[in-house]
């Protein structure tokens, strides 16, 4: 090399970053949907790829969050302590917000259709679009007359409110009946926290009700003897418990569910947690390669395996074997996620050594909390990600204290994303 | 994954330049890449802990603690020495020098 070049090269050396940069400070990223997945890959990628062009596509006025979600049956909460204005979070950030909804993705074009005939461009795009309900799967559910009868309330907003007003109005000595769905859906151990809140809710306010269980699975899906210890203790002669409860179909008119082996089971007050799968916004995007549900994603980048330059977040995903589909899973996939996109902006791998955990509460009565957790890192070899060895574990005992972390972990992963 | 096409001629004395760029910055990409790591895993701390580590409420805040203050208590952590309901869990998921760095990190946010 004459000393032309070497000091041409020398130009270079200076010039690369700096374009790597620009690289990145020019890129358009879109986000769609602004939860634990989409609204935390935001507060991200401002640290990650600070001078990043961020637009979120979010047609709510605001998010609400479902963890803590079923403290509001039974009145230590409000719907109202869950809820964060998107108007203050785009302005804190600099972001543009689109309030609207998605109605198509064009991945060659890399372009976004909207409801309002607006298109947008994109260089990386991150959607993160939650779940979807698969009332198709469960007879009788069908019409919107049904769906109206018998509420969910597993996405926080209205149903909650109204499932919450609706036990609240049953007379004393009324049964109430839950059914949960085969897994994966949002949450492993949600449907029994809202078990233990409903049943703690009768035992202090309708001590004559009754609170039916169904679960579509063999057991209790997370925290199983936590959760059993609690029921033994706290709610013997309320709560019944019935696993393997598949339903065959359902007559909302009549407040009716027939199940496969049980028979027909009436009930004051139905709550049917319904099947879910990836949202939409992805299964239309031809995201969803995992048994036409879910999205199966790098576990680096969180890039979709059937799409390029498009990133899934969040329940949407088929996770590795263990993970489960929780907000403080989405929360860590978003900062992995974000990372990743401002190293690639810049031409660069994303980082390989992965570490990411989960951390879930569940009150079992109003006051004591149980928890699971678990560390997760990336294996080079499996392409996966693998609960760390020897780490993870759960409660010994429900107690005050854990209720009292629950509360805190809530503010700060409220904060941690949304702040 | 394809990043950003960054413009490249075809010149030889271009792409000798591009070889020396990526030797002069391998080590300094090197301290790079560790950093970004371990502010990616600093990062997975604050769901719990706060973003940056400054917790809003009753959360326990790590920032601008004592670097060895800190390892002290992760290592504790991990090794049982503290008891915890939580914390020992998330411990025993990290290497000694992770937890090491992790400190470190926090500490120098005030």
């Amino acid at each position: 090399m004459d000393r032309r070049s070497f000091l041409r090269a020398g130009a270079t050396a200076l010039l690369l970053p700096a374009s790597a940069l620009r690289a990145q400070a020019q890129a358009q990223v879109v986000v769609i949907g602004g939860g634990f997945g989409g609204a935390t890959a935001i507060r991200y990628l401002r640290e990650f790829a600070p001078r990043a062009r961020i637009t979120l596509v979010e047609p709510n006025a605001e998010f609400i969050a479902c963890p803590m979600s079923n403290r509001t049956l039974h009145g230590m909460l409000s719907v109202r302590d869950l809820a964060r204005p998107y108007a203050d979070f785009s302005a804190r950030h600099g972001i543009t917000w689109v309030r609207d909804s998605v109605t198509g993705i064009d991945p060659q074009k890399r372009e976004i259709a909207l409801g309002g005939s607006k298109k947008l461009f994109y260089d990386r795009l991150i959607v993160a679009p939650g779940v979807d309900f698969v009332c198709d799967r469960l007879k009788g559910m069908e019409s919107a007359a049904a769906r109206d009868q018998i509420l969910h309330a597993w996405k926080a907003g209205d149903q909650t409110v109204a499932l919450r007003n609706r036990l609240h109005a049953l007379p004393d000595g009324a049964t109430i009946a839950m059914h949960i769905p085969k897994v994966p859906y949002r949450c492993p151990p949600g449907p029994y926290e809202r078990a233990s809140l409903i049943a703690y809710h009768l035992k202090t306010n309708r001590p004559k009700s009754k609170l039916l269980v169904f679960d579509a699975n063999p057991e209790i899906q997370s925290k199983r003897d936590l959760y059993l210890q609690a029921w033994k203790t706290h709610y013997a002669g309320i709560l019944e418990y019935v696993p393997n409860a598949e339903v065959a179909s359902v007559d909302a008119g009549s407040n009716t569910v027939d199940f496969s082996v049980h028979g027909k089971v009436q009930a004051k007050l139905w709550n049917i947690i319904p099947p879910q799968r990836a949202g939409q916004v992805a299964r239309g995007a031809g995201l969803a390669n995992v048994g036409e549900r879910w999205c199966g994603v790098d576990f680096l980048s969180y890039e979709s395996t059937a799409v390029k330059n498009i990133h899934v977040l969040g329940d949407a995903i088929a996770g590795s074997p263990g993970m489960p589909k929780s907000a403080h899973m989405a929360n860590q996939e978003a900062k992995v996620c974000a990372a990743a996109i401002a190293q690639m902006l810049a031409g660069q791998a994303p980082v390989a050594k992965v570490a990411i955990a989960n951390t879930c509460y569940s009150f079992v009565t109003h006051r004591d909390a149980i928890h699971v957790a678990a560390v997760y890192r990336y294996d080079l070899a499996s392409k996966q990600m693998v609960a760390a060895k020897g780490a993870g574990g759960l409660s010994s005992e429900a107690s005050a204290v854990e209720g009292i972390y629950a509360m805190a972990w809530f503010g700060n992963i409220m904060s941690d994303t949304l702040g | 994954m394809s990043g950003p096409k960054v413009g490249c001629g075809g010149s030889q004395a271009r792409r000798a330049a591009a070889l020396l760029t990526l030797s002069v910055l391998a080590g300094n990409t090197g301290a790079q890449t560790a950093n970004l790591e371990i502010r990616l895993m600093a990062a997975s701390c604050a769901a719990c802990h706060g973003f940056d580590g400054k917790s809003t409420g009753v959360g326990l805040p790590l920032a601008g603690q004592s670097a060895e203050a800190l390892t002290a208590k992760l290592l504790g952590f991990k090794s049982g020495s503290i008891k915890s309901t939580v914390m020992q869990q998330h411990a025993k998921g990290y290497t000694d020098p992770e937890l090491t760095s992790l400190a470190e990190h926090f500490s120098k946010i005030k």
